[in-house]
């Protein structure tokens, strides 16, 4: 067991926090991972907060259970930081992984003294500038995928070009967007 | 060649019924079952089976018009879950009596109330006594296979039974998963053509299909199926040992799970079976003799089978993911402790009662039942019917 990776993700209804965790779980299965991917839901409504999780591992996933303890933690909405205690549980020695347009200073006392690593990116800036629009998962994606280093960057990359094929095949438009958000958003993070 | 893929649950379940290719699916959508339908219909609409779909407008008549559909020779296919089965109540028990080997697709989801979208084993566990087979399944993989044997065991002549294939809402249905897939050819050809002996579209032979049945007939009717339903028992078996052949995963009516020299044990059914293991393994590791028992066919129960797998056990936990208000145990509380009486074996037992309505169930959890499990076998208790993770 020592070798799952656990992966935490805090939005809001309507924000693709699921969307995103499924795909960090099909990206993470095509290089060859044991995956899990699934969503915690309590009363589904758009803006809700909700839960989602992952555990990427190199041996057969049997637990159930959801994450307590998780190496790394993606807050999509900032706003959550004032109701949820996004860090509860997690590691010391893992990352969380906020979207946010405030420097990190203004953050990190949010986080109920979290001593562990905490990264921000703009997913706003992003997304908009990348795809014209709000949709924070994919850049945060990226990011997630950069701060835990599941995998390599061109690996990731590769296999979501090829998922949003399979995605987006009605509307091929939107795939180069996407692709923008992510590589921005490996850039943005820090 | 099988395939290597990763699935939800329902997605699994969808994807074997594709292959399956029955002839009508009557539907009508609830959390968390509502995408096997969903997907399913995708599946008609391009032209990938050749399926009936009906869009009933309720439970109530997508378990008729199966009923209907199955009487006429169609191999029928539904799935619910929660309030959505409860609204079938009647006529599951016809498709029994009638002797209609429908397939139901049971997401597993807790009925109300208070309202819950979530998991427990209210539904089908309330469902026991309808005259249905029932099948759990601990993750997709399980699912899936569970649902590419369902019709081989139902449309057998010696049961021809309705048969329930479950799954736990959300945490199998809607986490995405390792799986292996079978070839389209392979399942096509195990589940073979259907063929129903006696069919309302049988213009040789005049039927009547659900007639009144006087004092007189009645029991020997309610008599038959119960044998119908113990036959499902030897098939259910048979069922598995040839699907072992096609997919090299062996399934029974239950898995024992390091149980060889376990002195302290529990019994459970469904997805928390998979968390369990690892906290067996871990109480391995600390030189504890733990092991599980995961039921997979809960009707017919094999009662003796899981009494003389639990022989050596000194105190079993019997965990039931739904409350019977009976003030006493849950529907595998009471049938293993009484499966152990009849075959004259006595240990401590302590039923437990967990996970209702999507309440989470950790390694911890399990750990804590081993925990008292081991003070019972050392000190006996009297305290033999408990909650796991409520707040008192």
């Amino acid at each position: 067991m020592s070798n799952v990776v656990e992966i935490r993700w805090h939005g809001r209804g309507g924000q693709g926090a699921k969307t995103a965790a499924l795909l960090l779980a099909d990206v993470a299965f095509q290089t060859g991972k044991y995956v899990q991917g699934f969503p915690e839901y309590g009363p589904e409504r758009m803006g809700a907060p909700i839960t989602a999780y992952n555990r990427i591992s190199d041996t057969d996933i049997r637990v159930h259970s959801n994450i307590y303890d998780p190496e790394f933690v993606v807050v999509v909405d900032e706003s959550l930081l004032e109701t949820v205690h996004v860090t509860d549980g997690l590691k010391k020695d893992g990352a969380i992984v906020i979207n946010t347009d405030k420097p990190k200073e203004e953050i990190i006392p949010q986080l109920h003294g979290y001593e562990g690593k905490v990264y921000t990116i703009d997913a706003r800036k992003v997304s908009i500038a990348a795809l014209g629009k709000y949709f924070p998962n994919t850049p945060m994606l990226a990011a997630i995928v950069k701060v835990s280093g599941v995998m390599d960057r061109e690996t990731f990359m590769n296999e979501m070009r090829a998922s949003f094929a399979h995605k987006f095949a009605s509307k091929p438009e939107v795939i180069e967007g996407n692709m923008k958000a992510l590589e921005m958003a490996f850039d943005e993070v820090k | 060649m099988a395939k290597r893929d990763r699935l939800s649950g329902n997605e699994a379940v969808a994807e074997a019924l594709r292959q399956i290719n029955p002839d009508v699916m009557p539907a009508f959508p609830i959390t968390p079952s509502t995408e096997i339908p969903q997907y399913f219909s995708k599946y008609v609409s391009d032209g990938r089976v050749e399926t009936e779909f009906i869009p009933v407008e309720s439970e109530h008549s997508a378990m008729s018009a199966a009923i209907g559909a199955e009487s006429a020779g169609a191999r029928t296919v539904s799935a619910t879950s929660s309030a959505g089965m409860a609204y079938m109540w009647e006529e599951l028990y016809l498709a029994s009596a009638n002797r209609l080997p429908i397939c139901l697709a049971l997401v597993n989801r807790a009925l109300s109330g208070p309202i819950n979208i979530n998991c427990d084993h209210s539904d089908s566990m309330g469902a026991r006594d309808a005259g249905w087979i029932q099948i759990y399944a601990e993750n997709n993989q399980e699912a899936y296979d569970n649902m590419v044997q369902a019709y081989r065991i139902a449309e057998h002549k010696d049961v021809r039974l309705p048969i329930m294939i479950c799954q736990d809402g959300f945490i199998t249905s809607h986490a995405v998963q390792n799986i292996t897939l079978l070839d389209d050819e392979d399942v096509k050809n195990f589940v073979g053509e259907y063929y129903p002996e006696h069919s309302l579209l049988n213009p040789n032979e005049t039927m009547a299909v659900g007639p009144y049945s006087v004092s007189n007939f009645y029991m020997e009717a309610r008599r038959a199926q119960a044998e119908a339903l113990h036959n499902a028992k030897a098939v259910v078996k048979e069922v598995a040992d040839e699907f072992a052949k096609i997919s090299g995963r062996q399934y029974g009516w239950f898995e024992e799970y390091r149980m060889e020299d376990a002195e302290l044990a529990i019994v459970l059914i469904g997805s928390a079976a998979g968390t369990a293991k690892d906290a067996v393994d871990k109480l391995r590791e600390e030189g504890k003799k733990a092991g599980l028992i995961k039921i997979r066919m809960f009707r017919p129960f094999p009662a003796a089978e899981i009494a003389e797998a639990l022989k050596n056990v000194k105190a079993v936990g019997l965990m039931d993911r739904t409350e019977s208000f009976n003030d006493s145990c849950g529907p595998i509380g009471s049938e293993v402790t009484t499966a152990l009486f009849r075959a004259k074996k006595s240990c401590e037992t302590i039923n437990y009662v967990y996970g209702l309505g999507g309440r989470d169930v950790r390694v911890e959890d399990i750990e804590k039942v081993f925990a008292d499990l081991e003070d019972a076998a050392a000190n006996g208790t009297t305290e033999t019917y408990r909650y796991l993770g409520v707040r008192e």
